[in-house]
């Protein structure tokens, strides 16, 4: 496999992970407007997932589904904080706000690419992760505003820190840390970043999951 | 053998699947035509990338190259060459008449919250510009939810991209 679908693949994973991730709040949300929100970003992560598998399966002569679905659990490369399971109102803010972060800053590497497809799909994905980023900016407000707000907020960014890390390569990580501190206002933990090609218990369970329906239909199914 | 310009009409009668007052030409989607005797090449940019109606465009436009005899090849060009910016002047307009406030124009820096917040977005029903934001996702990925304080009722702001 090529170092260029080695990319696509793991940046696809982590989409596909996180928009999975996002849906456990539809219909559960804390008030309607989250609901809503997080659902359409779930759909956003998806489709994005959907374009960069196109154009690995392109490469490998395989389809978007296959690669989204037919794998093994060990096969997947998303990054750790995707996996997590994590449906407690601070930690889905924490995860949404310090994935986005690092999505933009792979995200402005990437759009830089002197790869025409990878830079031109990195442009497009970007404006719409504006709008995640948004809405995580708004959520970290929010949570900062108050006191219990900014202590919950802080033990579930110290929790997930380590994962947070793990979504970049070791390059882009010091640039991760100097936005995050920015905005918190206090140092992050020096710690070990927990990195792509960890396994999480979370993740066989959400593949079980993702891919039931798909496993439990006969091959060639028409979806 | 067809032209060009004819591709342009018959595209322009597709209507857009999830708001049908406007036309794939109006959305902007399309951003070339290329005749090469029957084979006719269109150069497709999808709005946003999780909208589930792209592949229904698709499939409506190829029908359409082929209701006039000729071979349809649409290829999806995935950069960002499709903006908000790109709905026609007479695209707008439908949209604001079926209700739905068009995208304000593209800031020159990046988007951000403050001028989400503040800018100016005018009710599609009763024109005001005292208008908040509800919400930056709505029913579809194109949209979000403002509310208007001089009318009082919620609507449906197309999202600037």
């Amino acid at each position: 496999m090529s170092k260029r679908t080695d990319l696509l693949l793991a940046i696809a994973d982590d989409e596909l992970f996180l928009g999975w991730r996002n849906s456990e709040w539809t219909g559960i949300a804390p008030f309607l407007e989250e609901d809503v929100a997080f659902s359409s970003i779930a759909q956003n992560e998806i489709g994005h997932a959907r374009a960069l598998y196109e154009l690995a399966a392109a490469e490998l002569g395989t389809t978007a589904d296959e690669l989204a679905f037919d794998r093994k659990p060990e096969e997947y490369r998303c990054a750790p904080l995707v996996q997590l399971r994590r449906l407690e109102w601070a930690r889905t803010i924490a995860r949404h706000w310090l994935y986005e972060t690092a999505d933009e800053i792979r995200l402005e590497a990437l759009k830089t690419s002197d790869d025409p497809e990878i830079a031109g799909i990195a442009a497009k994905m970007d404006r719409e992760e504006a709008y995640h980023r948004m809405h995580a900016e708004m959520w970290v407000d929010r949570l900062l505003s108050s006191e219990e707000g900014r202590e919950r907020l802080s033990e579930a960014v110290d929790e997930l820190w380590p994962y947070a890390l793990g979504v970049l390569d070791d390059e882009l990580r010091p640039e991760l840390r100097r936005r995050a501190e920015e905005r918190l206002g206090r140092p992050l933990p020096d710690v070990e970043p927990v990195s792509r090609g960890v396994h999480e218990a979370e993740l066989a369970e959400l593949w079980e999951e993702m891919t039931m329906v798909r496993r439990s239909a006969p091959a060639g199914a028409q979806w | 053998m067809v032209t060009a310009d004819e591709i342009w009409e018959a595209l322009a009668q597709i209507p857009d699947p999830e708001i049908p007052v406007i036309s794939l030409v109006e959305l902007g989607v399309i951003k070339d035509v290329e005749v090469d005797g029957e084979r006719v090449r269109i150069d497709f940019t999808p709005t946003f990338m999780g909208c589930p109606a792209l592949e229904h465009m698709q499939r409506a436009m190829e029908a359409k190259v082929a209701e006039l005899g000729a071979e349809p090849e649409v290829r999806v060009v995935l950069d960002d060459s499709w903006s908000t910016d790109r709905i026609t002047a007479e695209g707008r307009e439908k949209l604001r008449e079926a209700g739905f406030a068009p995208p304000s124009p593209r800031p020159v820096g990046k988007l951000d919250l403050v001028q989400i917040r503040n800018g100016a977005f005018r009710c599609p029903y009763c024109g005001s510009t005292e208008t908040r934001l509800e919400n930056l996702f709505g029913p579809t990925p194109c949209r979000s939810i403002r509310y208007c304080d001089a009318c009082r009722q919620p609507f449906e702001q197309f999202k600037t991209l």
